[in-house]
């Protein structure tokens, strides 16, 4: 594998799944049984009207030239007409994205912050008591549907002991943190199951690795050992393990956006499936997809800057 | 961090002898988990397919009299709703939904998930190319957005959950397949009943199939417990089935508008759906650790 | 039981009733039961035997390196130039001064001996830093000599390559220029050259015999090969079964051996002109969890009698100075027709 050819090719197929992924977006407007127009305008349906939604949707001409429209739009940022909200949908899609992005970003730092050390001492000393009773936790929570684990803290932390805010996005960086720590906190402890098992595995097969005891015959000390070997080395397994975790785990902000009334892109998928504003549906769904592969490619780079001989292969 | 000294020769022994026979009785240990978990899961199923059984009332019989009855009230074991429906008998038949997506969308998707997977491994080329394309296609998307578009393109009901899941939940089973076939296709077994002329489909579906079985599976396990929470979801966001049919996640949505004064209306449905999880979760973990054992 | 009698130089590590035990789930494993020798100073031992005879074991129960949650141990280790004490049961801080400054150790595979993440330099440098309070620029060039003096060329770049960017032979003249770092006065080296290919081996067994000329430490050398022991060591024991079955100075072994497993070893190493079958010892090791009563050769052995199999097994003394064996026979041990027709020198 050639320190040359991989970067191009790794974008070319990029190029090729974006495309992809349009197309399916594209498609999703064709599943709707029956009239797209019925369904949207329902009881205030006339003739002009379903003409204009029909035209406004690219419903009248042939499939293919629709699908180039779609992507022509696409190019400019254009993701169709809101019906609901009577906006462009990419403002309406805009408005929406910041309270996921920092949900995303803030479960991902609280689940690091959870998984690691646990799954690394539970790794360390394997029966004890961290391993055991993570075990036991984390089975417990891996069960639990994110949304009603979000109803139980709420129910503890929001309701008995007034400690955090019901709902809401908050003011300003610190107003996020303050307000967003619950809803973080539910989708990090779904993730985390994965996480500690995988790490625990991790460190369990590092620390029989010969180069510990090397390091060890060198005379340095056990806490420079467990850091710059065992650790440093346990967490690569877990680097691709967090990045296909968090994509999946995307799922469940929208969930989570609903149990705490937050202005997110999820609640704005799921409000738009009731209000019938398809556009946004299609846009939603397009941007999540596009979100997940800025993740893998994150995850990826990650990869590479951690282990030089992943960095080679990919000629990064 | 060295090994543990020992005086003399004799406690010496004594003390490896002792840790080694710990270690003998931890082996035994480990079935636990799974027995527990199929233990659990029967009794889910026995509940719900005895509902008509073990329920004290019809599910969805309004009682005025008695609104938002708290849990251990006579004749409402698990308290009532704000319309003085028994939440314990609509919990046992609401479990009839979810249970009834899990196992139906799971088995039709390992079914089509698995056929799909081996034509891929098997045929190779270009057929191989295009299905996984697709597949990787699928994965780029976040399941529960998609599924949520789908249903939003056919219209929220019983049925087109059922149909969103199996539009989209067959490419993790596809993938896992198509790997194993394609290693499969090279073993000595598959070569000799080539070479005896059998036909492909002869030879994908009664000679690689049954040995590659196992990991699709195991895999459906944990599926499984992603449809069931995946069915309380689409519930809970009020996109599955519609009222006044109970079903735990709309139990679940309904019940937060009162969860300051009659917390028991959303936590006990929640209770249900974490008992089935735990169920499946102990199967799989029981299965996983039973197979790399290798089951002494 | 004393140790060794008549060894020259001065003892620098005695080892006494080693043992080494491991709790698995199949039962105890005794690993090592019952292993005392002397190394002197400058001097070379050699340990022989075959896969699971216990001489990895030893050395890593010696520098205290085994499992910890499943290994427990019994004996003494007495690192003469720190007192009398017995290492074994040092604490941490005194594990950790010992480790690198005195002794050292390197390992069979050198593709997994080293961190793959890190630059082959940083893990020399720290193992440089370890033992002593060096500025920046002198331990770099204090690194930099020691890769030149095992062999590596152009060192001053490939301090900042990786493991992965090294072939075989390199890594572990790289692994031996860290095990040299804080001039251990012993260095153990468990295999060093197995997984190398037969060149490579050549370059390194010299290479290891060079370094310890010119800096007078001692080394302890295992090995399965009794080639590559013969032809490096002054002394050698020879380990079967967690037990020493004989030991001696290294010419007196190979010419004479006094115990039926050696003289096995040595009719099996391929002779230059022989013709026929080579010669394997028929049969397996005994297990270490059931460990039979009386001498564990017995059921390989063609010298065998009633008495060995209830005998309680210790070393005895032979004609030659220094040299013990574990063998009621061992005078009759390589006299023609002991064992089948050889053509050994």
């Amino acid at each position: 594998m050639s320190r040359f050819g991989s970067m191009p090719r790794r974008l070319v197929h990029l190029v090729i799944l974006m495309f992809g992924i349009t197309l399916v977006t594209f498609f999703l407007l064709r599943l709707i049984p029956g009239d797209p127009a019925l369904a949207i305008l329902g009881s205030s349906y006339t003739h002009e009207r379903a003409v204009a939604i029909d035209s406004t949707l690219g419903l009248d001409k042939p499939i293919w030239t629709q699908y180039g429209l779609f992507l022509g739009r696409l190019s400019h940022g254009n993701l169709g007409f809101s019906f609901f909200y009577g906006q462009s949908a990419t403002t309406v899609i805009a408005h929406h994205i910041p309270p996921t992005v920092f949900l995303i970003a803030y479960s991902a730092v609280l689940a690091a912050l959870i998984s690691f050390p646990i799954g690394f001492v539970a790794g360390l000393r394997r029966g004890g008591i961290v391993d055991q009773s993570s075990r036991v936790f984390f089975t417990l929570s891996f069960a639990m549907p994110a949304f009603w684990l979000g109803i139980i803290l709420i129910l503890i932390f929001s309701v008995h002991v007034h400690a955090f805010p019901l709902s809401g996005f908050g003011r300003g960086f610190a107003g996020h943190v303050y307000y967003l720590f619950l809803p973080a906190l539910t989708i990090a402890l779904g993730f985390s199951t994965v996480l500690v098992r995988s790490l625990r595995a991790a460190t369990i097969s590092t620390l029989q690795a010969e180069f510990v005891d090397t390091a060890r015959m060198k005379g340095i000390r056990w806490s420079q050992v467990l850091w710059k070997h065992v650790f440093r080395n346990a967490i690569l397994a877990v680097v691709a393990v967090y990045g296909v975790n968090l994509a999946y785990l995307i799922s469940g902000t929208v969930l989570v956006e609903n149990v705490f009334s937050l202005p997110g892109l999820g609640t704005l998928l799921v409000n738009s499936v009731s209000t019938r504003d398809y556009p946004v549906v299609q846009g939603v769904t397009l941007l999540f997809a596009v979100l997940i592969v800025g993740i893998n490619l994150i995850t990826d780079i990650t990869q590479a800057a951690l282990d030089p001989r992943v960095g080679q292969e990919i000629g990064a | 961090m060295s090994a543990i000294w020992a005086a003399s020769p004799s406690e010496l022994l004594m003390k490896a002898a002792a840790k080694a026979s710990g270690r003998r009785r931890s082996f035994a240990y480990r079935r636990l988990p799974l027995i527990a978990g199929l233990a659990l899961l029967t009794i889910a199923i026995a509940a719900v397919l005895l509902a008509p059984v073990l329920a004290s009332h019809p599910p969805n019989t309004i009682d005025v009299l008695q609104p938002l009855a708290p849990p251990l009230t006579p004749g409402h074991p698990l308290g009532t709703d704000q319309f003085g429906r028994d939440i314990w008998s609509r919990i046992l038949y609401g479990g009839r939904i979810d249970l009834a997506i899990a196992f139906g969308a799971t088995s039709v998707t390992l079914v089509s998930g698995t056929i799909i997977g081996l034509v891929a491994g098997y045929l190779g080329g270009r057929v191989d190319a295009v299905l996984m394309r697709i597949v990787d296609l699928f994965f780029a998307f976040p399941f529960l957005v998609l599924i949520i578009a789908i249903i939003a393109m056919l219209g929220p009901s019983f049925f087109n959950v059922f149909v969103a899941i199996w539009i989209t939940s067959w490419v993790a089973y596809a993938r896992i397949m198509r790997a194993q076939t394609v290693v499969a296709k090279k073993q000595q077994y598959v070569l000799a009943a080539r070479a005896l002329g059998y036909g492909r489909l002869r030879v994908m579906f009664r000679h690689i199939l049954p040995n590659t079985a196992a990991a699709v599976i195991i895999f459906s396990m944990v599926d499984a417990i992603g449809n069931i929470i995946l069915a309380a979801a689409l519930g809970f966001l009020g996109l599955g089935v519609q009222p006044p049919t109970p079903e735990w996640g709309t139990m679940i949505a309904d019940g937060q508008n009162y969860i300051l004064t009659a917390w028991w209306l959303t936590t006990l449905p929640g209770l249900a759906v974490v008992f089935v999880g735990v169920a499946f979760s102990l199967i799989g973990d029981g299965l996983a650790d039973v197979l790399r054992s290798g089951d002494r | 039981m004393s140790g060794p009698a008549g060894a020259s130089p001065d003892p620098l590590l005695t080892v006494r009733d080693l043992r080494s035990y491991l709790a698995t789930g199949h039962g105890v494993v005794r690993a090592v039961d019952g292993v005392s020798f002397t190394v002197g100073e400058a001097e070379i031992l050699g340990i022989v035997g075959e896969s699971g005879c216990g001489k990895t074991v030893t050395c890593r129960t010696i520098m205290g390196l085994m499992p910890p949650g499943t290994a427990y141990s019994s004996g003494e280790v007495i690192y003469h130039p720190r007192g009398e004490r017995s290492i074994l049961a040092a604490s941490q801080g005194q594990l950790q001064d010992l480790r690198g400054a005195q002794l050292a150790m390197i390992f069979q595979d050198p593709m997994t001996a080293l961190n793959p993440v890190l630059r082959i330099g940083d893990q020399l440098l720290e193992a440089v830093n370890a033992h002593a309070k060096l500025s920046r620029a002198d331990a770099r060039a204090r690194a930099i000599d020691l890769l030149t003096r095992v062999g590596i060329p152009a060192p001053a770049r490939r301090m900042r390559d990786y493991p992965f960017q090294f072939s075989g032979g390199m890594l572990q003249r790289a692994l031996i220029a860290i095990a040299l770092a804080s001039s251990p006065r012993l260095l153990l080296a468990d295999e060093p050259t197995t997984s190398l290919d037969v060149i490579i081996q050549d370059q390194i067994l010299s290479l290891l015999l060079k370094l310890q000329q010119d800096t007078g430490m001692s080394m302890i050398l295992v090995s399965h090969d009794l080639a590559v022991i013969t032809e490096v060591c002054d002394r050698i024991i020879v380990m079967y079964a967690g037990q020493v079955v004989e030991e001696g100075d290294a010419a007196t072994i190979i010419t004479a051996p006094r115990h039926p497993y050696t003289q096995a070893l040595l009719d099996a190493l391929p002779q230059a002109g022989q013709r026929g079958q080579l010669r394997s010892i028929p049969g397996a090791p005994p297990s270490l969890i059931d460990v039979p009563g009386g001498c564990r050769f017995a059921a390989r052995c063609p010298l065998v009698t009633d008495e060995c199999l209830t005998w309680e097994t210790e070393l005895l003394d032979t004609s030659g100075p220094g040299h013990r064996s574990r063998c009621l026979r061992h005078d009759e041990v390589g006299k023609a027709g002991a064992w089948q027709a050889s053509g050994s020198a």
